[in-house]
């Protein structure tokens, strides 16, 4: 029932904005590698490793923030102890407990893929890299690597959920977020492997492809903003008014944009752009918008439901 | 929600028989003690603020001196010796009741037929029902919202969200991976993974 709880707000801020918007990318990151690897080609090989070695260092900053966003820092391990009889603190309906055990395992899976995209990238040659190289390339490895895709897809997606799962206006009020927040992960670890594979020669037949899905995650985000507007009802004007409008407009150019932007790219066949050429500005532009925009998302239905 | 010219406003715990917060606590430092209370353990609590998002009555707060999330304890230590509450031994006009719930029922319902004998039609009992039934709960003579309480239909927990949540997320995971076999599938060439 819109507006009929009369809760207080968490002040869950800027640590927790920093932790939706990392926990985003490292899953999406991870996601994208994995599905490069299993339906892209050779050529894809590159731009794979260089998600998953996006992946594991974005997931390590997400615990930092988490526990310097706590009262207690020093008690982060009580998510996952119970402190009270030493067993542990597992609640399968809790987003928040979930999100806690789901943050650990997925460490498991992109610090192994993070190890293996190191040696197979020959960034470092050292025998347990070598390991994890050859672990991850056979049949147990694709099953470990698509494994620990759910697990990137869970921490993309339980932020949204979290929210959902109290009785603040605006986020209790809605069930798209959890779709809308891995709808717009996976746009912008789009973004962020653009950024970095950009004048990669290695990395040129997958630019495009990244493009492509880019524009269908884009898509997939805007129709989930539709569905989240249409289901806040009456707290509706909670997040479409004052200073909210200029984080909505960011959301709206780091959407709308980048899909004119990638729509033209496609049409134009563009490949990789020549270094200093207009083409290399807009292709800059266009995962620097997505990424203000992932951000502003996540900020407006934040600080919006607690003002 | 403004509160309209009314004699009383609750931000007491109402220690629900469903509660909201112990329910989302993810460290287990909120628990429901012999008394049938709603506590937070103060050792257990890492501030995470879980409670204070999930309590549609808004009585948790955060003591940013602890570190923790705080509320009334219904005086637990003073329970646990036999004693009242402190609110309810001190309130000068015993206004506040404390008891045995059935007790305490039954002095309410002859209260609201007095007051609904009086011509006060509005007046009603709040906490019977809402959230399996409140271990603190009022006499009301208007409707909960004008005295910024949840309605016994919006008395529903947090919980409430999580299978449309995570399905709205399955749904989206389901149509992003489409996308990516549509945008990344390979082309007539090996796997990435055989390549050099």
């Amino acid at each position: 029932m819109p507006g009929e709880h009369f809760v207080v707000p968490p002040h869950w801020e800027w640590y927790i904005l920093g932790y939706f918007f990392f926990a985003g990318i490292s899953g999406g990151s991870y996601v994208l590698g994995t599905m490069l690897r299993l339906w892209g080609d050779a050529r894809d090989a590159a731009t794979s490793r260089i998600a998953f070695l996006i992946s594991f260092p974005t997931l390590l900053i997400c615990p930092i923030l988490l526990t310097l966003d706590l009262g207690q820092p020093l008690r982060f391990w009580h998510f996952l102890i119970n402190d009270s009889n030493g067993g542990l603190a597992f609640k399968y309906w809790s987003p928040m407990s979930l999100g806690a055990w789901g943050l650990l395992l997925f460490g498991v899976f992109s610090f192994v893929m993070f190890l293996s995209a190191l040696s197979e990238g020959g960034i470092v040659r050292q025998r347990t890299l070598q390991t994890a190289a050859s672990f991850v390339a056979g049949m147990v490895g694709r099953v470990f690597t698509v494994v620990g895709a759910v697990f990137g897809l869970f921490i993309a997606a339980y932020t949204g959920v979290l929210l959902a799962v109290s009785n603040q206006p605006v986020w209790s009020d809605t069930w798209a977020l959890g779709g809308l927040f891995l709808a717009s992960a996976l746009s912008g670890s789009a973004a962020t492997v653009l950024l970095a594979t950009r004048n990669r020669r290695d990395a040129m037949a997958t630019d495009r492809k990244l493009i492509d899905a880019d524009r269908y995650f884009i898509l997939l985000e805007l129709a989930l903003i539709v569905l989240f507007l249409a289901t806040l009802g009456g707290v509706l004007s909670k997040v479409l008014t004052g200073g909210w409008i200029i984080l909505w407009v960011i959301v709206l150019a780091g959407t709308l944009i980048p899909l004119a932007l990638h729509w033209r790219t496609t049409r134009m066949k563009v490949t990789v752009p020549v270094v200093g050429t207009a083409a290399e500005g807009i292709s800059l532009l266009a995962p620097v918008l997505v990424l203000l925009g992932v951000l502003a998302l996540r900020a407006v239905v934040i600080f919006s439901a607690q003002a | 929600m403004c509160i309209r010219d009314r004699s009383m406003m609750s931000d007491v715990c109402k220690h629900c028989a469903n509660a909201s917060c112990l329910e989302v606590c993810p460290t287990n430092a909120i628990i429901r003690t012999e008394f049938d209370t709603v506590f937070i353990q103060q050792d257990v609590c890492n501030g995470c603020r879980d409670c204070i998002s999930a309590c549609p009555y808004g009585v948790i707060g955060f003591n940013s001196t602890s570190g923790t999330a705080q509320k009334c304890t219904f005086c637990y230590d003073r329970l646990q010796n036999n004693l009242k509450p402190a609110c309810a031994t001190a309130c000068p006009t015993q206004s506040i009741k404390f008891g045995p719930l059935d007790e305490l029922r039954q002095t309410a319902a002859t209260r609201l037929a007095t007051l609904q004998a009086q011509g006060v039609s509005q007046a009603r009992i709040y906490g019977d029902k809402e959230y399996g039934g409140l271990h603190a709960f009022f006499l009301l003579t208007d409707k909960p919202e004008a005295y910024n309480l949840p309605s016994t239909q919006s008395a529903v927990l947090p919980s409430r969200n999580n299978v449309p949540g995570y399905l709205t997320a399955t749904i989206t995971t389901i149509l992003a991976g489409v996308a990516g076999l549509v945008a990344f599938r390979r082309r007539g060439e090996p796997p990435a993974g055989q390549s050099s």
